[in-house]
């Protein structure tokens, strides 16, 4: 698969659209995040897959941010997935990247990817590599719904119990931008305090993901207690796709819990 | 503009959690948990997360200090050796070397740990070891 996301890197760093490629490089066996800025590297890049695919996925758009922000007017592409493109246009409504200084490149989840994540859309808009998977149902949310109100407090809470409040989930996540974070806002929760307060803690981090979640599962494979994050969140955001009619990153719609409103200019 | 990742162990204890850590233009910026490192795969606890922070501190330490005339004075390693050395000379005449205790560290290497045991054992003459994970 790396090899056509290598080709149109390529493309894009030699005609001189891109100032750099935000993608994975393999070196001294292990795969990390980098900024490729001429095309001797481009050798070395791939698309995640190590051992399984997706295995060595991380948060480019993060990386995307942070280069934006220090050099708002260059040009940067960026390896994407279903999910990145999902955090891309919700980055973009969000105003923390500008969609004229973004070149996405895009690749296909496989199916067994799209099955591990639950993914409702494996794929990005456009792609040059892969094929389009099925897009998937929950099931672990199902089995939740399928428990009685107390039994599926009492998971919840069992699960939150383990947690160590490293913000793991909060540093790694690709739409967490915020300057000022309300987890760490001790009106809201005891800061100091190890473990957090439970269930709060988590079901600040849940609401205030409405509108953010891109359902990229990073904050799961992070999270050192492995707390079902992911399946928090996707509950969540069915609620709202339900009440609402909207799901984040499929559109480039504000949140319908934005209550800033409109500007006025 | 140079964005790269390098790849390193974190310094905080004896677990030795592998992670990335991101350098901007020669400034380190963040820390990204390392998915493929065998130990911590992909996860960190809150301390690793935040071990760029410290990194570039106004506030580290970079050159051995000596207090003279009530103020911490910048010395050379030498002059601080052997200030160090000839101040335990003498506390082991006067008071023996079990008046002497090391305390090593999860955070050096195992041969690091051999020598400062080495050291307090061999050279100073006393058992007093022990580790900072007890202190």
């Amino acid at each position: 698969m790396s090899e056509e996301v290598k080709t149109k890197v390529k493309e894009l760093l030699t005609t001189g659209k891109i100032k750099g490629f935000v993608g994975l490089i393999s070196q001294e066996g292990h795969i990390g995040p980098h900024l490729f800025t001429n095309d001797d590297e481009l050798e070395h890049l791939v698309t995640g897959d190590l051992t399984r695919p997706g295995e060595t996925r991380y948060p480019l758009n993060k990386t995307l941010i942070r280069l934006h922000r220090e050099y708002p007017d260059e040009t940067f592409g960026v390896l994407v997935r279903g999910c990145d493109e999902r955090g891309l246009k919700s980055l973009y409504v969000w105003n923390q990247l500008n969609p004229e200084k973004v070149f996405a490149v895009g690749i296909a989840c496989p199916q067994e990817l799209a099955d591990a994540c639950e993914c409702h859309k494996p794929y990005p808009d456009e792609f040059v590599a892969g094929e389009k998977a099925q897009g998937v149902e929950s099931v672990k949310v199902n089995q939740i719904i399928g428990m009685d109100l107390s039994e599926r407090f009492k998971f919840w809470i069992q699960e939150f119990s383990r947690c160590i409040k490293c913000y793991g989930c909060r540093d790694i996540c690709p739409m967490c931008f915020c300057k000022e974070c309300s987890i760490e806002e001790d009106k809201l929760v005891d800061t100091g305090e190890i473990p957090p307060e439970i269930p709060i803690f988590h079901l600040i981090r849940a609401v205030h993901m409405v509108g953010r979640c891109i359902d990229c599962g990073l904050c799961n494979e992070a999270c050192p207690a492995d707390i079902p994050l992911r399946t928090l969140y996707k509950k969540v955001s069915d609620i709202i796709e339900k009440e609402f009619n909207y799901r984040t990153g499929y559109t480039m719609d504000k949140s319908p819990l934005n209550i800033l409103g409109p500007t006025s200019d | 503009m140079q964005y790269k990742t390098v790849l390193t162990t974190c310094t905080y204890c004896g677990c030795g959690c592998g992670f990335y850590l991101e350098v901007l233009d020669g400034r380190i910026i963040g820390t990204i948990p390392c998915k493929t490192s065998p130990v911590n795969e992909g996860k960190l606890c809150i301390k690793g997360w935040n071990v760029h922070e410290f990194i570039q501190s106004p506030k580290r330490l970079t050159r051995p200090l000596m207090r003279k005339n009530g103020a911490l004075t910048e010395v050379s390693w030498d002059e601080a050796l052997d200030y160090t050395a000839s101040k335990f000379k003498e506390i082991k005449e006067a008071h023996g070397a079990d008046s002497f205790a090391f305390f090593a560290s999860a955070k050096i290497t195992n041969e690091e740990n051999y020598l400062i045991q080495k050291f307090a054992r061999a050279a100073v003459g006393t058992n007093n070891v022990d580790h900072c994970a007890r202190l």
